[in-house]
């Protein structure tokens, strides 16, 4: 039986407060036994190895990556001598790519700590908690409030001539209104018709961070001017 | 006890008094001893005695977060290793890398393994996120998690970012130059961080010693400390969550 003990001495300020065992069955009901039928396996050695095994593939990659590339070492620093382009880390280059089109205050600030607050709150806001397929109940109000946002986006983001936003907010939000009725389409639009919202929201903002950390990375030469990545212009 | 003689002598050291001091279980061939080897083990017992065993299969979490643990556990030996021929100061630190190249038994190799392991982490954590964020595994209990998961990869950034001033060439200085501009433009704060980041107005020695006691103290100590609550709280929240899933037809209740 349950080895709880009773509410008067787990909420009892008294130190000297013994659980007593009390066990009341009644006959006419059964307590009720939720039987999940799942294999458990035990973790030594069938985690563990499995853990151990990951390491040492990981370390063997690494090694096999540090043995064939090296790390780009410069000359040595020099504060009068801009090298142009001025490139951050590579995770940082989609920041870099949007102070090209905006104030340094709005992607330098406002757009990082826009991106931190709204993953803290992800497990904290109810629409992610509830969210089912977004076109599950297909209202038209719903769809004319996306429509809106999707356009009051791109308007935002063609303003600032920012392209590599806009293409990906386009293609994505075509997706998203693809799906609606998609339940009964084909087998893409039937999987697209699943997704809920936080997920399109989520999938564009990958997509977006990804974009324009290629772009910064590959496409970006002298003055952040745009060159292909295969044109060799790197300044020495 | 018959056998080759390898199995028996290894036979014979793990059942000796002193081995069993400090392993106390036997050989782990019986399930109660397969118990004891995970929780026995300060390290181990993060885990529980048994696991379910859809949770080992590889789309369940693709083991990107333990990719970023080894990732970790790798760039804390180089790291630790790299720190043995290095100087924080002007030029020297720079010396160091050509030191490194060719003076150093292996340099290069530790170098490039410190930088790729520290690419391959920021990568595998985002990735981390991502996965964790599609399976949908931030849902209560994980909430609290989900957080600290985030607040991990802010760090891994900024312990990455550190890292990227200490060589001291080109590369390292004007990236950091760059990225610490855009700290500048933050309204009221956006100055005074960026003095005291640098230790002065530009990137210079004083910065260089700073971000050296950043990424090799402070912030790996934050990491260690977050990882372990975060490990800790994927079990306390009832172990790795993948795939949503529907009650299987054969879960009844009795």
């Amino acid at each position: 039986m349950s080895s709880i003990p009773p509410l008067d001495i787990l909420e009892s300020a008294d130190p000297l407060a013994t659980p007593r065992r009390v066990a009341l069955i009644r006959p006419d009901i059964r307590p009720a036994v939720r039987t999940i039928e799942e294999r458990y396996v035990m973790t030594f050695p069938h985690l563990i190895v499995r853990e151990i095994i990951l390491f040492q593939l990981v370390v063997i990659a690494l090694a096999l990556a540090a043995i064939l590339v090296d790390a780009p070492l410069e000359g040595i620093a020099n504060p009068l001598e801009t090298p142009n382009p001025a490139k951050a880390p590579w995770y940082f280059l989609g920041l870099q790519e949007l102070l090209h089109y905006f104030p340094p205050v709005v992607a330098g600030v406002l757009m990082p700590v826009l991106v931190v607050v709204a993953l803290v709150v992800i497990p904290y806001a109810r629409i992610n908690l509830s969210a089912g397929p977004l076109w599950h109940e297909a209202s038209a109000a719903r769809a004319l409030v996306l429509a809106a946002a999707t356009a009051g986006l791109v308007a935002l983001f063609s303003a600032f001539r920012c392209w590599p936003i806009v293409v990906p907010t386009l293609l994505i939000a075509s997706a998203m209104f693809a799906a609606r009725g998609g339940e009964r389409g084909g087998a893409l639009r039937r999987a697209l018709a699943r997704i809920t919202l936080p997920e399109w929201i989520m999938f564009w903002f990958a997509v977006v961070a990804g974009i324009l950390t290629l772009v910064g990375t590959f496409f970006r030469g002298p003055g952040w001017s745009f060159v292909w990545p295969w044109v060799s212009a790197t300044p020495g | 006890m018959k056998g080759a003689w390898p199995v028996s002598l290894s036979r014979w050291l793990l059942d000796s008094s002193v081995y069993r001091s400090i392993v106390r279980h036997g050989v782990a061939d019986t399930n109660r001893n397969r118990s004891l080897v995970v929780f026995e083990n300060l390290f181990l017992h993060v885990h529980p005695v048994k696991v379910r065993e859809k949770t080992l299969r590889f789309r369940h979490t693709y083991w990107l977060g333990g990719i970023s643990l080894a990732c970790a556990l790798v760039l804390i030996a180089t790291g630790v290793l790299l720190m043995f021929y290095y100087h924080p100061s002007v030029p020297q630190a720079y010396r160091d890398m050509k030191e490194l190249e060719f003076v150093v038994d292996n340099g290069m190799f530790l170098r490039n393994m410190h930088r790729w392991a520290a690419h391959a982490m920021v990568f595998a954590s985002f990735l981390h996120m991502l996965r964790v964020f599609f399976h949908r595994a931030y849902r209560p209990p994980r909430q609290f998690n989900w957080v600290i998961g985030v607040v991990l990869l802010i760090v891994t950034l900024l312990l990455s970012y550190t890292g990227y001033l200490l060589p001291w060439d080109q590369l390292a200085f004007w990236g950091v130059s760059v990225g610490t501009n855009m700290a500048k433009e933050a309204p009221l704060l956006g100055e005074k961080v960026r003095f005291l980041l640098l230790g002065g107005n530009i990137v210079s020695e004083n910065a260089l010693l700073r971000f050296y006691v950043l990424h090799c103290v402070v912030l790996p100590v934050g990491l260690l400390l977050l990882l372990s609550v975060h490990i800790w709280r994927v079990r306390k929240d009832g172990g790795v969550q993948g795939p949503p899933e529907e009650p299987s037809e054969r879960e009844e209740v009795r």
